[in-house]
This record gives structure tokens, sequence and C-alpha cells, in this order.
């Protein structure tokens, strides 16, 4: 093949991905307006609260000028927007520092944790999809589904007090609080981690494992799959060579919703446990009304969301040779 | 049970699948037969003869739940009632398989060739250099385009009468003994069944092994097998050699098949004389995605499309998959707006839109659709889908819309009773009488009729073209037909129109179409449709190869010229064919004259 | 013959069903009926002892408080079914009408509603509750709000493209070209065959928001006592956790019974339907 001819055959999945990278951009737009919407123009007025009632209206008037409270919405947008996007997301109203400071220590702790439990969840999960997928219908698929669809159910505090209850109150071998002290040793590492990983595994697991087995099935009643079953072909190479490249897509892009879970859903877990994490930081700015560092978590818990979303769209148009030489 | 002169023996073979509710059924039943080597044994039926479960019983291999009982044996390895399965071992091997559609059955991420060398590889028959070599020259017997390269391409690069013969190459890479065809033309359209078919028929004689044919189509088998298995439910009514069958069929049931395969042609009613017709289109251009500054829509599929129906008169519209035939049903319905072009009913131009067409416009013309299955609203009763019509139009309701719902069920031949059933429990060729009763409630002047027959199998049809040519009769309805069968065009309408490509290349009465001179494609539909008799397809020879195979199809000249085996050099390539007028009556698109055209077409019209 | 079939629907399922269809029918009715049988009323300190265990007068033991842990589970249960049920009709009737909506109107209504629908669907539903949460605080009637709110694009993404499926179906296209209007069509012809396969999409999502409404109130940013839904509950008593308190668990175990057998039931009736 000329050189070319095979520029050419790049420039379409070339623009199709820039165009969904566009589309990421501009839906990352939109949704920093609605945040900001809702937690800085509609609630009450900032600077009354942080004075409390017995302010005098003098006071109010010059916080509300500092904090620049007094221009009209579109401009405290702007300005809220431009400072986000320069990595400088303002001043907290609860400790006075800037919020880029208190959220990148608390940044690494929630990208550890959201790693180590993929690193968990997503062999099980396979293993799980996998094996369920092919054994349709059969005792070890339908035992798989009611366990898995219960795991999915289950609330997060259940799981979590279950498992301090039996492995840190009865058995005392996981502290029930992870905290990881600066020179601590690997062991110490796996003890403090074990537990918030597995309950924030239990749910992964079941759901990534369900979705794989669903985009596994979705193929298995394609007329393909019979023909290369009439061909001879062996279960597993069926599995390996003739399914999985096809169902690759709709895994890749449950890999994605699952990820942002552990990004951005471990709430209850960094909470019960007390780990220092980003969700169990925007938790507190949520009761301590802290909205520079609430708008600013939000910001960066869907532009991960989206980013994963995006990451596997654009594999799985590398993946689909219709998509590919579109 | 080893007579070793039969290569499949095959004793009381049933199959049994479960029920909803768990009860079993039958859906084959005790079905014995032999195929000697190097015979092709054709299975025919209709939908639900089992004729597809006993092809795949063959190797071994059930759909779903089902159970295999009975036993059959194909060269030394067998299947019995006892569990033993040597059968699964040969699949892809000795035993292979051609499905019905090869766009579905290629897998789509990967590459054609390495689908196709794979049951070469799995069972170890040689190394994957050797393979590919065979696979190209398998490729080029079946007469592929650039068979060295065209395995590299992903199926849905490919067309379907290509991927048909990439298939049959997959299935033939082993040398396999025995080789199935389920139904592998029934996807295509009837010009490339020819060219399929006679591949097919080549490469299996080269190998020399023996076949498995299963099809609905009689004319079709009839060029394929030596001997011939009629199914009905499950169960054999006949088996013969094929010219047995065809001659003097034995059973009532393969007379019905013969019969319903060749449609009667129908009286046509004596119309009245009308200055005006009742609807006349004229140059239509239209298409879908947003349209341009010159008035063409982004992706054309109609140009310059116009034809003209009388009161009670029936127009067949004909063309294979693309020719934009449904287009044509959907711009007089108002369903799209035409870029160009003017819809008139008696002589009133339609608005281009249903929002500017009145309740009285829309009522007297009706559309009705191909697939009667998602054209009634599963939910709701039959009583109810005919009464929201009356009502709809004539305000008509209670013990009044009760008693028309009655006269139209009577109508269509079905009892009254039937109003009060859902559209979920119809059997296919129920629903299509329905189907054609909600257009009928209306009191039409002419229903758009989409295909409506393409869906159902061969006697069902049958009964709905009587059905068809009775109301017109009665009624005095008028009928813009379409369809891709020009036999069944030609049994119910007065006049035909051939479409290609979105242009109309011939329109006349019906009769001219049965003599020399025709447009060139129109030649090519009419002299692909295979004939009940065995040695039709031995006598269309090797096609002449179109001259231009290698030029675009482009908007200004002829559409059909890449693909035309008589186009003129220095003409066709260069002008836009004219509208000729021929001395039977009809027009044609061509740059021929009539004479030239006459002297191009052999004598083989003549049916 | 309606109620005959419905029995045979129930003998059909499976066990995994059948236990789901029980539990879901018990939460029902406990929400219904719950507070008018607690043997205390919910509030009151019936116990000297905190974290008492199960006796013939406190089935359930006490909590924190001393107060019956029965009487306010049953309390608790209507909280959190009565919210989640209203939250979920409001999410589905939004989200089904606006996908309506987008699939017999003009085209640019639905390019305009499919957009602000997969903005709001990129906010992850916590942190979109978070934010609102901290934004209009969480009385009652706000939390429903808030929760439909949350679950509305997930619910107009399913039953758009289910909708605009059914669209492009020929009995749609009969009704469009016999001049039906477009009210008709999206309520007559389009929304009946939409019910069965939304089933399973509101159940799903009645899930989904009684774990969102439970975890909320577990971080105390749910229901302001005295009310408390089940979430709360298992919050206000984790100091019982090292001694294995009665009251955390049951409690914690009542809102897992109440979404695992919804799960499991809608699972059991739709793999029948969908083979």
């Amino acid at each position: 093949m000329s050189a070319s001819a095979s520029a050419s055959s790049w420039r379409g999945p070339l623009r199709l991905i820039g165009h969904r990278v566009l589309l990421a951009l501009i839906t990352l737009l939109l949704v920093s307006a609605v945040i900001f919407t809702i937690s800085g123009l509609l609630p009450g007025d900032a600077a009354q609260e942080v004075l409390g009632q017995s302010a005098t209206p003098e006071q109010i008037a010059a916080l509300r000028k500092e904090m620049g409270l007094d221009q009209p919405g579109p401009v405290r947008y702007y300005q809220w927007l431009r400072g986000i996007s320069m990595g400088d997301p303002g001043q907290s109203m609860v400790t006075n520092t800037p919020v880029s400071e208190i959220i990148s220590v608390r940044l690494p702790n929630t990208l550890i944790l959201a790693a180590l439990s993929t690193l968990v969840s997503v062999p099980f999960a396979f293993l799980i999809g996998i094996a369920s997928a092919i054994a349709r219908g059969k005792k070890l698929d339908r035992s798989l589904n009611v366990l898995t669809l219960s795991m999915v159910a289950l609330p997060e505090f259940l799981v979590a007090t279950v498992a301090v209850l039996i492995l840190s109150v009865k058995l005392q071998w996981l502290p029930s609080i992870t905290l990881i002290p600066q020179e601590a040793s690997f062991a110490d590492y796996v003890r403090g981690y074990a537990m918030p990983v597995m309950v924030l595994a239990v749910g992964v697991i079941a759901q990534l494992g369900r979705m794989i087995r669903a985009a596994i099935i979705a193929e298995l009643d394609r007329p393909y799959v019979e023909m290369a079953r009439l061909k001879g072909v062996s279960q597993t190479r069926l599995v390996f060579h003739h399914i999985l490249p096809n169902a690759i897509g709709p895994i890749v892009n449950a890999m994605a919703l699952s990820l942002s879970y552990l990004f951005g859903g471990a709430i209850i877990v960094e909470t019960i446990f007390s780990y220092p994490g980003l969700a169990g930081l925007m938790v507190n700015a949520v009761t301590s009304r802290d909205m520079p560092l609430l708008q600013a978590c939000a910001m960066i818990f869907c532009a991960v969301y989206l980013l994963l979303v995006l990451v596997a769209d654009v594999f799985a148009i590398l993946a689909n040779p219709r998509l590919r030489n579109a | 049970m080893k007579d070793t002169t039969q290569h499949v023996e095959v004793r009381d073979l049933s199959v049994t699948v479960r029920r909803e509710d768990g009860t079993p059924l039958r859906i084959v039943e005790d079905v014995s037969f032999d195929i000697a080597p190097r015979e092709t044994l054709a299975l025919i039926g209709e939908s639900g003869s089992g004729k597809t479960t006993i092809a795949l019983a063959l190797m071994g291999y059930a759909r779903g739940s089902a159970e295999i009982t009975g036993q059959i044996r194909v060269g030394q390895a067998t299947l019995d009632g006892a569990g033993g399965n040597a059968l699964k071992a040969q699949r892809g091997h000795r035993i292979s398989y051609v499905a019905q559609s090869a766009a579905a059955a290629f897998n789509p991420s990967r590459r054609v060739i390495d689908q196709v060398i794979e049951p070469a590889l799995i069972h170890g028959i040689e190394p994957e250099e050797a393979a590919r070599k065979r696979a190209v020259s398998l490729f080029r017997s079946l007469a592929l385009p650039n068979p060295e390269t065209i395995g590299q391409r992903y199926p849905h690069e490919l067309s379907g009468g290509q991927l048909q013969r990439l298939m049959a190459a997959m299935a033939l890479i082993t040398q396999p003994e025995l080789v199935i065809f389920d139904e592998p033309t029934t996807a295509l359209d009837v010009t490339t069944q020819v060219e399929v078919l006679q591949a097919f028929r080549r490469v299996v004689r080269e190998q020399g092994a023996t076949g498995v044919y299963v099809s609905h189509d009689l004319a079709v088998v009839a060029q394929m097998a030596d001997r011939v298995l009629v199914l009905k439910r499950g169960k054999v009514r006949e088996q013969n050699a094929v010219d047995v069958i065809l001659q003097s069929p034995a059973d009532d049931y393969t007379r019905m098949l013969m019969s319903a395969a060749m449609p009667v042609v129908m009286a046509a009613p004596v119309l009245p004389d009308a200055p005006v017709p009742l609807l006349e289109v004229e140059g239509i251009h239209a298409g879908y995605g947003p349209i341009d500054k010159e008035g063409r829509p982004a992706h054309p599929v109609l140009s310059d499309v116009g034809f003209s129906i009388g009161r009670g008169a029936a127009l067949g519209v004909i063309g294979e998959s693309g020719s934009g035939k449904s287009t044509v049903a959907r711009v007089v319905a108002g369903l799209l707006a035409p870029a160009r072009g003017s819809v008139k009913l008696d002589g009133v131009p339609l608005a281009p839109t249903l929002s500017g067409r009145s309740r009285e416009e829309l009522r007297r013309v009706q559309i009705v659709f191909q697939s009667a299955d998602v054209a009634l609203n599963p939910g709701r009763s039959v009583g109810d889908i005919l009464g929201r019509v009356l009502r709809f139009y004539r305000g008509t309701r209670g013990e009044e819309a009760r008693r028309r719902v009655a006269e139209l069920l009577d109508l269509i031949k079905l009892p009254a009773s039937i109003a009060s059933r859902r559209c979920d429990e119809l059997s296919g060729g129920q629903k299509q009488r329905v189907n054609l009763a909600r257009a009928l409630a209306a009191e039409p002047d002419i229903i758009l009729c989409d295909e409506v027959t393409s869906a159902l199998d061969t006697v069902v049809r049958g009964a709905i073209l009587d059905l068809l040519a009775e109301l017109r009769r009665d009624l005095g309805v008028a009928y813009l037909f379409i369809s891709h069968d020009i036999e069944t065009v030609k049994a119910l309408c007065d006049d035909i129109v051939v479409l290609y490509k979105g242009t109309r290349v011939e329109s006349g009465v019906r009769d001219s179409y049965n003599v020399p001179p025709v447009h060139p494609y129109t030649d090519l539909l009419i002299s692909s449709v295979p004939e009940l008799r065995s040695d039709w397809l031995s006598d269309e020879s090797e096609r002449a190869a179109a001259p231009f195979a290698h030029l675009r199809e482009r908007p200004d000249l002829c559409r059909f010229l890449p693909r035309c085996p008589v186009a003129i050099a220095g003409t066709c390539e260069v002008s836009a064919p004219p509208v000729r007028q021929l001395s039977s009556g009809n027009a044609v698109l061509c740059h021929h004259t009539e004479e030239t055209l006459r002297r191009t077409q052999s004598e083989k019209i003549l049916g | 013959m309606k109620i005959a079939a419905l029995f045979t629907t129930i003998r059909n399922l499976p066990l995994s069903g059948k236990i789901g269809l029980a539990f879901v029918v018990f939460w029902l009715l406990a929400a219904a009926f719950g507070p008018m049988l607690a043997p205390h009323p919910p509030g009151a300190f019936v116990s000297e002892e905190v974290f008492a265990d199960a006796s013939s007068r406190l089935w359930l033991g006490s909590d924190f408080l001393g107060r019956d842990v029965l009487s306010r589970l049953l309390m608790g249960a209507r909280f959190t079914v009565g919210l989640s049920a209203v939250a979920v009709t409001l999410a589905v009737g939004i989200g089904t009408g606006l996908a309506l909506t987008a699939a017999v109107g003009p085209h640019w209504v639905d390019e305009l509603l499919s957009r602000a629908m997969d903005t709001l669907i990129s906010i992850p539903s916590k942190i979109f509750a978070l934010v609102l949460i901290a934004a209009f605080g969480s009385s009652e009637l706000l939390l429903i709000v808030i929760l439909a709110v949350i679950y509305v694009p997930g619910n107009f993404r399913i039953a758009r493209s289910l909708a605009v499926g059914l669209a492009r179906l020929d009995y749609v296209e009969v009704a469009r070209a016999r001049g039906e209007g477009r009210l008709y069509i999206a309520l007559s012809e389009m929304l009946p065959n939409m019910i069965r396969p939304l089933a399973a999409d509101i159940g799903l999502r009645f899930v989904f928001i009684v774990l969102l409404l439970s975890g909320l109130s577990f971080l105390g940013l749910g229901l302001a006592p005295p009310d408390a839904d089940l979430g709360s509950l298992v919050r206000e008593n984790t100091s019982g956790l090292a001694e294995g308190a009665l009251a955390i668990f049951v409690r914690a175990t009542a809102i897992a019974t109440l979404t695992v057998s919804v799960n499991l039931l809608i699972d059991a009736l739709t793999q029948g339907k969908v083979r």
C-alpha cells in the first residue's frame, strides 16, 4: 500500500475522532455551565452566609465586592471558567486557602484507590462475564446471575459495615480506618487498602461482569457465531478470535463507566474508612457549603468521566473496521 | 445400516424443541433419505417445513435446545440416538456449510481471507501459505473480481453476491465431501442470483462433492439438484428425481407449490375512459439529506421519475434493491417530500408533505407495507385497527362501525370473529389481509402496495395476489404495485415501469414486455428469472461481459452503463441516453435504436 | 382470566424471582401499613438500655437512644419506599414524556433534548446529587425533585431509543400517512408498546434511587431528623458497630433485601419475555 493510500485510510477515523473530541469539549463546557448555575448563581447570597446573620449591610456589600458577587452572572461564570481552566478554581470559603492546594493533596489518594480497585476488579469481572456468557442458561450462569444481581443492589455502607465488623471488630485483622503513614511498609499498605478496595470491588466486579456478559451474549446470537461453530471452531477460539473483537467496543465502554464510578463514586467508602480522597473532600464541601471547593471537585469528576468515555469511544472506533475505514 | 453405495444415509430423523411452557414440539418428524456420492439433493419447503433444521442435523448441529433423534450417517461418521455424535468433528472439514445471508455470516471485524482459510487451519489440513493459495484459486474459479486481493477486504466492503461466493470458497477450502447450501441466493437480487448459481454449480462439480441444497424456490432447485425432497411441517411429502417432480408431481402439496410458483396472468377489468388520469406523477426527484442549491438532495434516490395511473388501473413498479421503488410509494403517500416534481390526484396537485394534504386527499390514497409483522400494531385488536380508520375518515362509530368491520373482514375472506383477536396472534397471511383491509377501510381510490407479497410463502402469496385482483374487479380500486419480482408484477398489473438506480429505464403495457425489443436492463431482469425446467441454467450461457464495467456510475450518463453488455463505445460513456418510443408502445431510456435492440436480444423472452 | 394469567406468571418464575416477589410485596405492605402496626411510636424512648438485644417486648431490640428498632424501621421503610417511588414516577414520567416528544416532534426538538440530556448524563449521579443538595438543601420535597432530576436523563435515553425505533416501524408510518396527529401517534401507537420494555428500566431506576437516597442519608445529607429513612437509621447507629448491635444490621439488611429483591424480580420477569 502506498503512503498516500495509507494517509487517506487514516483520514476517516481521524476526522471521526476529532469530532468526538470536539463533542466531549462542548459537553464539558455545557456541564460547567450547569454546575456553575446550580451552585454559583441559584443559591442565596454567599457573602451573607459567610458573615452570618449579625453582619451589617456594609460588611456584606464589601465582601460581595471582594468576592466579585456584585457582577452579573455571565461575567462571574466567565471568570470562574477562566480560573478553573488555568488550574485556579479560587479560594476555599472555609479554610481561606487556594482550592488547588487542597485538591492537589487529595487527588493522588483518590487516584491510588481507583487504580488499586481497578487492578483487583477487572480480572474478576472478565472471568465472571466470560464464564457466564459461555455457560449461558446453564446452572453456572444462573448462579452467577443471581450473585451479581445481588452484589449490584447491595448498598456500599452495608458491605462496608459488615466488612468492618468481621475483619476489624471480630477478627481484628485489618484496621477500620485507612490511614497510610509516610513511611509505611508494604504490608501496612496492603492492610490499609484491603478493605476499601474490597468494598469498591464488590460493586464494580458485579456491574462490569454483567456488562461484559451482556456484550458477549449480544454477539452470541449473531449468525457469524453459528457459522464459526459450523466451521468447527472450538469454544475458546470462538470467544477470543471471533466474539471478543466484536464485543470489545461495548466492553471498553463498560470499563470506562466502571472506572468513573471508582473515581467519583467512592464517596461512601472514603467516608466510612476516613480515607483522605477527593470524594470525601466533596462531601465536606457540601456540609460546609464551600462552593468553590465543591465546584472544583465536581468539575474534576465530570472531566474524568468525559475523558474515560472519550477514550473508550476512540478505542471502539479503532477496533471497528467499519468505522476505522469510514 | 451401512450401505456403502450411499454417501449420506438418514433414517427416522426427528428434531424436537421445547415450547415456552416446556412441552415438546417435533419440528422434524421421521425423515429418511439417502444421497449418493456426487449427487445433489434439494430440500424444498416453505417456512416452518424444517428444511434448514434437517440440513443442520447433517452436521450434528441443532439450534438452541433442540434435540436430534434417529440415525444419520455421512461417510464414515455417524450420529445416533444413543448420544454418539461423530458428525461434530466433521464440521467445517468433511462437511461444510454455506449460510443464507453471507453478509451476516461473516465476522464483521476480521478480514475475509482469514475467515476463508480458517477451516483449513483449525482442522490442520494444510499450512497457511498453501491455504491462501488455494483460496485465491477458488476465488478465481468462483469468478470473483481481483482474486489476489479481494480477501484483504472486510465484509462490509463487499457486495452481497461477492460475499456469497466468498462463503462458498470458505466452504470448499477443506475440499469437503459434503457441502450444504442453505438458501444461499435468497437474499440476492435476481440478476446476481444467476451468476452465483452458475459459480456454485461449477465449483461443486469441479471438486466432486456431494451437495445438499436448501431452498423454497422450485425453479432455483431445478437448476441445482439431481433429486428433490419436498417437505411440509417437518414431514416428507415426496422425494424423487428432479425431472420427475417437475413433470409429474405425485403429491398434492408439490402440485400446489408448482402452480403457485407460476402466477397466472389475471385479466384486467374493462376500465372507463377518463380524460384525466387518477394519479399523475411527473418529474420526481427525491432523496434523503439536506437539499442543495440546485434542488438535489445529499443522497439522491429518484431522478426524473414519472407515470400515470387511470381509475381502477394497476401499475407495476419493478426494480432490484437500491432502485428506489419504495421511495416512489413514500413520495406519493406524502411521507417523503420530493425535491422536485409533482403528484396530482384527479388533476389536482397534492401537497408534497402530509401536513399540507386534506384529510379527504389522504383518505383517497392509502399505503400498504411489505412486512405484515411490523405493519400492524401488535398490541391492538383487528377491530380496533380497522375501527380507527373508519372513525378517523368517516366518523363511523358504534354499531355502524362494527358492521363495517365485519364487511371488511368478509371482503378479505376472514371470519368476523377475528375482529377481537390481537394482531400478534395472527398468521403471516392473515396479517397481510388485515393490512389490506385497513387500507380498504378508508375506501380509497388507489392503494400503494409496497412489496406486499414479498415476505410471504409461495402458496400464501398466490392467495393474496388473487385477492388483490378480485378487490380491484369488485371495488374499482387502482393499485401502484411495487415489487422486485417481475412474474408477480406481470400477473397483476396492466402497465409496468422498470426502475434502475432511481431512473425509469422502461415503461409500457404488460404484453410489450413479452417480446423483444426491451431495454437491455429489462432484458437482463427477465432472462435472470429461473424457469421451472432443469436445463434452464445451462442454456443461460455465460453472460457477455459489460464493456464499461470499470467505469463508475454517473448521474449524467445511463445508470446501467457499468453493467450493460451492449453499451455502445463512444456514445454511452459520453452522453445521456434519450427516451425512445418503441413501436410496441414502450418507452425506453437507451441509446440503442429499436432495430439494434431487437438484434441484440434473443428470442428466449417469449415466456 | 387476567388473574389466572398472573398466577401462571408467578408459578413460572424461577426461585430467585419468587423470593424477590415475596420481599417486594412485603416491603410494599410494610411501607403502606407498617407505621399503623408499629408497636411503639417511632420517637419514643422505650428502653433503659441502648442497643438492647431482641426480646419479647422489643422484637428487634433498641437503638442508640433506647428507641424501638422495629417501629423506627417501619417508619424508615415508609420514607425510603415512598420517596423513591414518587421520585422514580416523576423521573420516568418526565423522561419518557420528553422522549416521546423527541421522537414525534420536529428534528430540532430531538436535537435540543438529546444534547441537553447528554450533558446532564455526563455528571455522575452522586456528584450531581451533592451539587444539588449543596445548593438547595435536602427537605423531603427537594430530595424527591433532586432524585427525579438526576434520573431523568437515563430514562430519557432508553425511552428515546425505544421510541425512535418504534417511529420507524411501518404501523407508525401508516398512521402518519393516514394523517394522524403527533399526540395520537405518541400516546396510542407508541407508548403502549414501550411500557413493557420500560418496566425493567423503571425497576432498576427505583433500585438506584433507593441506593442513592440511603447513601445520602447515610452521609447525613439526606432527610433531616426527626424524619429518618433506612439510610439515616444506619447512620445514627454507627456507634453500635463495634458492639455488633442488631440495630445497625437490621436496617442495613432491610435496604439490601429491598434492592436485591427488586433486582431479582425484574430479572426473572424479563428473562422469560426476552427469549
